[in-house]
């Protein structure tokens, strides 16, 4: 067959090669190099930032000319876009690294079978900081989940008028409040009922409640204003009794985000260091009763280990790290954990 | 069991607004009863006072009487509860529980009260449900499968099911079939005439066709205007609605002058 001239489309428009943006990024930041090095003080951070700009002005010019300005935006927006995000990816990558790096030095079995009791200088570990701060954040989960979950219930659910609009400002303020203040408290109370000076790692539960319930009694909230309404309406209208309804459709149908919401609330007052510095106290000694004594936890334990070095500092350092990256392991696996959970009571879905 | 509703001067309003005034008819046990109307005019808001839902709504009420074989549904000490399990309920989007499967579905009016029931009372129940909605043949090889998964009509069909599963006395239907393709709606409307034998349907409908054809009585509700509270305004005969309508407005609403 003799070739036939492409009919002319109406629709066509002029289009850059796929992979353009790959070869202008490579162009820019050949030539920023060699400028740098030209110029003669080649800095890798500086050479990026100036390759960036330049990559994203050309990118820009080259669509504007060869695709039209509305492309041409289009693709000035996915490079600012994506410079965002790598740019938020900066710190993280850096704060992962750096522990990692720093961390794995003590990262042995004596850092997780032992405490800090009687160790002076090398060797010790954080057993009874990790056991602390999974007490007490279970006892804080135990405490503010329930209380969380039904607040949230009770304000969608059932929720109107006055008392239900004062309760949202209070949820709202509380969220604000700073944790050292929620440590005041919780130590204001423990002192008033045991006399001063009392030191209780349930007492760290109850300042970390006043954290977390707000977080849980919001999200919770969300996630049950995502349930249509048309499943409670069926629901009623099957001659199921309201509490039913929301025990056995609206909770099932929203606990993958309540659960993940719950976790993520275990998350933000799991790293909480000055509520517990003020009322479950610092000890380097086991205590596996929240009821009696001080209570170590683990970014206490971070802190006091790079506060209060010993005669070599190195070995403070060193645990200082591992308890840093221990603690960073502890938040992922609930966050794995969450997310598994989430997976196995999500909504059946089709096929 | 089949029950007779007598309305007496029903006025429906959400918080201030009326939204249905002074509304009274009858409709016999056995039979399926129409109410068509324009958009608005207060048919799924009259619809949901047959069975308390309208209530569900905040700030909506209720004044005047439904006698469900002479029990007034809003006398005092009446549970909205047990009003509804007598009185059935399918909306106009299908609306299967997503955390449940098919079988599940069928079962929830059981299973949501906490009502014990056995194995095999409850498998019989399941196809005794499904074959009631016309909906056994297809899914009784993926009972287990999600609800959600059906097509469209099916889960119409499975909320049919699921809403006849309770044993109703009287069964409500909005707009059953709007979302539906024409196969799907002959199939539901071929189900209706089945149900007919035991139950006392009431089913709100735009498709005037479909009034016709399936239903013994047909109730005409118009309003004034945006604002206005949505009235009866002609309730007859289906047959005598559509050929020979005392009122002007119902000949130009049937005949498609307006609405
Ligand atoms: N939840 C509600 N709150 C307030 N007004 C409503 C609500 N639902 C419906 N209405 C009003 O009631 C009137 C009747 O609505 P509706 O019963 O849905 O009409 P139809 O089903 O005949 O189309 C309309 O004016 C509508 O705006
Ligand atoms: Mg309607």
């Amino acid at each position: 067959m003799s070739t036939v001239a492409p009919i002319a489309n109406a629709l066509t428009a002029g289009k850059l090669p796929r992979y353009t943006p790959a070869w202008v990024l490579l162009g820019s930041a050949i030539i920023i190099t060699g400028i740098a090095l030209l110029m003669g003080n080649p800095s890798i951070p500086g050479i990026v930032v100036v390759t960036a700009v330049l990559f994203v002005v050309l990118v820009y010019l080259l669509s504007l000319v060869v695709e039209g300005s509305r492309k041409a935006k289009d693709r000035l927006m996915t490079s600012l876009v994506t410079l965002a995000f790598l740019l938020a990816l900066v710190p993280l990558i850096s704060v992962a690294a750096t522990t990692i790096g720093l961390g794995l030095a003590r990262f042995d079995l004596e850092f997780f079978t032992t405490s800090m009791r009687n160790v002076t200088d090398a060797g010790g570990g954080a057993l009874h900081a990790i056991v602390g701060t999974l007490l007490i954040t279970l006892a804080t989960a135990i405490i503010s989940i329930p209380i969380g979950i039904l607040t949230a219930i009770y304000l969608v659910e059932y929720g109107r008028g006055k008392l239900a609009k004062w309760i949202t400002f209070m949820v709202d303020i509380m969220i604000g409040i700073p944790s050292i203040v929620a440590g005041l408290f919780a130590y204001a109370l423990f002192a008033l009922i045991f006399g001063p000076g009392i030191r209780l790692g349930i007492a760290g539960s109850i300042a970390l409640s006043l954290l977390m319930i707000p977080v849980v009694v919001r999200s919770t909230e969300e996630m049950l204003k995502l349930v249509p309404n048309e499943l409670r309406e069926a629901s009623l209208a099957l001659g199921v009794p309201k509490y039913l309804t929301i025990i056995k459709v609206v909770l099932p149908t929203s606990l993958a985000g309540i659960v993940t919401g719950s976790l993520l609330a275990v998350a933000r007052v799991i790293g909480e260091t000055a509520p517990l510095l003020i009322v479950a106290g610092f000890t380097q000694s086991m205590n596996y009763n929240l009821f009696s004594d001080r209570m170590m936890s683990l970014p206490l334990f971070v802190y006091s280990s790079y506060s209060q070095q010993g005669a070599d500092p190195q070995q403070f350092l060193d645990r200082a790290w591992t308890g840093a990256l221990t603690l960073i392991l502890i938040v992922m696996a609930l966050n794995l954990l969450g997310r598994l959970i989430a997976r196995i009571f999500s909504p059946k879905l089709s096929r | 069991m089949s029950k007779r509703i007598e309305v007496r001067d029903l006025n429906v309003y959400y918080s201030k607004f009326r939204a249905v005034e002074g509304v009274s008819l009858t409709i016999e046990p056995r039979s399926i009863t129409a109410f068509i109307g324009p958009s608005g005019c207060g048919k799924s808001t009259f619809l949901r006072t047959l069975n308390r839902m309208h209530e569900v709504i905040p700030g909506a009420r209720v004044e005047g009487e439904v006698l469900i074989d002479g029990d007034d549904l809003y006398g005092p000490g009446v549970d909205p509860v047990l009003v509804r399990r007598q009185v059935g309920m399918v909306f106009q989007r299908p609306n299967p529980f997503p955390t449940m499967s098919i079988k599940e579905n069928v079962l929830a009016g059981v299973k949501l009260n906490n009502r014990r029931i056995s194995k095999s009372d409850a498998d019989d129940l399941v196809e005794k449900s499904l074959r009631g909605a016309n909906l056994w043949n297809e899914v009784k090889d993926r009972l287990d499968r999600p609800g959600s998964g059906l097509s469209g009509g099916q889960q119409q069909r499975l909320c049919i099911a699921r809403a006849i599963a309770v044993s109703p006395d009287i069964l409500l239907m909005d707009e059953p079939c709007s979302a539906l393709d024409p196969i799907s709606t002959l199939a539901i409307e071929d189900l209706m005439e089945e149900l007919k034998k035991e139950y006392t349907i009431v089913i709100v409908t735009h498709n005037m066709q479909q009034a016709s054809r399936v239903s013994d009585k047909t109730a005409f509700f118009n309003i004034a205007g945006t604002g206005q509270p949505g009235k009866l305004i002609e309730y007859d005969d289906t047959n005598t609605i559509f050929t020979q309508p005392n009122v002007q407005a119902t000949e130009d609403y049937v005949s498609g002058r307006f609405g």
